[in-house]
């Protein structure tokens, strides 16, 4: 499993109402509604720490899962936000300038 | 209990209106310029009547006033100017100053692609609308524009929706895909997709409300709250909304069911669904966070429920 690093891209629009993270991607308006453990991901996407750390300290110690399952899904939902630009994921950590080209 | 991160995508969030609608649904009495040829000595100029190049240096003009905001509009072609008078009639205004001002260039040559959805798109602080049926342009910086259509009035029409949007997106405004009335002083909206009710509504209303619009409502904001007011936008009523304004009391999200009830929605949904009732065009990062925080801001400062109802007039009685 790679080492990857998360950063929300600052060119998104995001609301946190109600406990419901929503994210409007600038690009082309889409809407997005995040659930309770993507938002914590979302929220703790600084570009500097790395994603299996905030995993491990964020979600595994709330919730009973496995570190590599929690990994796991972590990554895929971080690549699929990614492929919307809505979060910029890179295997070395993301400058806020980088992030914000 | 553990659930894997997810994002839902609920697709496009703003409600858009890709299609030309004149190819969709005529107004009564119109009929579409015929191209014609004209012969003169030696040039033959193809794509205008001779009316119009008699009329090229008459310069007619008219404002029209939506929401408060005079845009004036100038043509040399008289017949269109008394197209578009009727067609935004109680919406044109004496004022000769505006806040914008659109030069219109007809043309009755066939656009090249009829069939193109609508693109607002912005470069060095100009806009650019195009759909099949026109291509309009406009520089806020100087508050002059052209559009480039043929003699209909649907084209005009979109285009002056799409500078309302870009307007009203920098000051926390909104156009609503919603009904909207007012009674005792205060605005109602009434949102919903196409067949939720929104024209049945607006055929519902008692006397004493005046409709503002029966499809799309015109919001600005206005000291804590927001102001809501009359367009000539219409929906299947047809029927021009009144040019008056007032507060906005309540959002109601509207659907048909066996009773009439008012129920809570929460600031979540609220906001989401206000979200895909919010008519924005432009392909402009800025001005949609600027869009997507105005709605935000509206359910944070109106009352939005939910607005069950039969066809009845008893309706309105739960209203206000």
């Amino acid at each position: 499993m790679s080492r990857l690093f998360i950063s929300r891209n600052p060119r998104v629009a995001a609301r946190s109402l109600g406990g419901e993270m929503m994210i409007m991607s600038g690009r082309d308006s889409t809407l997005y509604t995040l659930n309770r453990t993507a938002t914590i991901l979302w929220q703790a996407a600084d570009g500097s720490t790395p994603l299996k750390t905030i995993v491990e300290q964020r979600i595994c110690s709330e919730y009973a899962v496995e570190p590599g399952e929690a990994l796991q899904d972590a990554e895929a939902l971080a690549r699929e936000l990614a492929s919307h630009e809505i979060l910029d994921i890179s295997e070395d950590p993301i400058s806020p300038a980088g992030a914000a080209r | 209990m553990y659930r894997a991160p997810q994002a839902t995508a609920l697709a496009r969030a703003f409600y858009g209106e890709p299609r030309s609608r004149f190819r969709t649904g005529g107004a009564s009495g119109f009929t579409w310029p015929v191209a014609t040829a004209v012969s003169c000595g030696t040039f033959e100029i193809t794509g205008f009547t001779l009316s119009q190049l008699l009329a090229e240096v008459e310069r007619l003009s008219l404002t029209i006033e939506i929401g408060g905001i005079p845009v004036r509009v100038h043509t040399s072609d008289a017949d269109f100017l008394a197209l578009i008078e009727r067609r935004y009639s109680g919406f044109t205004s004496e004022k000769t100053e505006a806040a914008i001002e659109f030069d219109i260039e007809l043309t009755s040559s066939a656009f090249a692609d009829p069939e193109a959805d609508v693109r607002v798109t912005q470069l060095a602080g100009r806009w650019t609308m195009t759909r099949g049926d026109f291509r309009a342009e406009w520089e806020p910086a100087v508050r002059r524009g052209t559009i480039r259509q043929s003699a209909n009035p649907y084209s005009i029409d979109a285009v002056l929706r799409i500078v309302h949007t870009l307007v009203l997106a920098r000051e926390g405004g909104l156009l609503l895909h919603s009904a909207s009335a007012i009674r005792n002083g205060k605005a109602f909206l009434f949102a919903g997709v196409s067949g939720a009710g929104k024209t049945t509504i607006s055929r519902l209303a008692p006397r004493d409300a005046t409709l503002l619009t029966d499809e799309i409502s015109y919001v600005r904001r206005s000291g804590d709250g927001y102001t809501a007011f009359g367009t000539p936008f219409t929906g299947e009523l047809a029927k021009l909304g009144e040019n008056v304004s007032a507060p906005v009391h309540t959002l109601f999200l509207l659907a048909q069911g066996p009773e009439n009830r008012m129920d809570e929605v929460d600031s979540a949904e609220a906001a989401r669904l206000l979200l895909g009732n919010v008519l924005f065009f432009a392909e402009d990062e800025a001005l949609v966070q600027a869009t997507f925080h105005a709605a935000f801001e509206f359910v944070s400062r109106v009352p939005v429920k939910r607005l069950t109802f039969v066809p009845d007039s008893r309706v309105w009685e739960l209203i206000g």
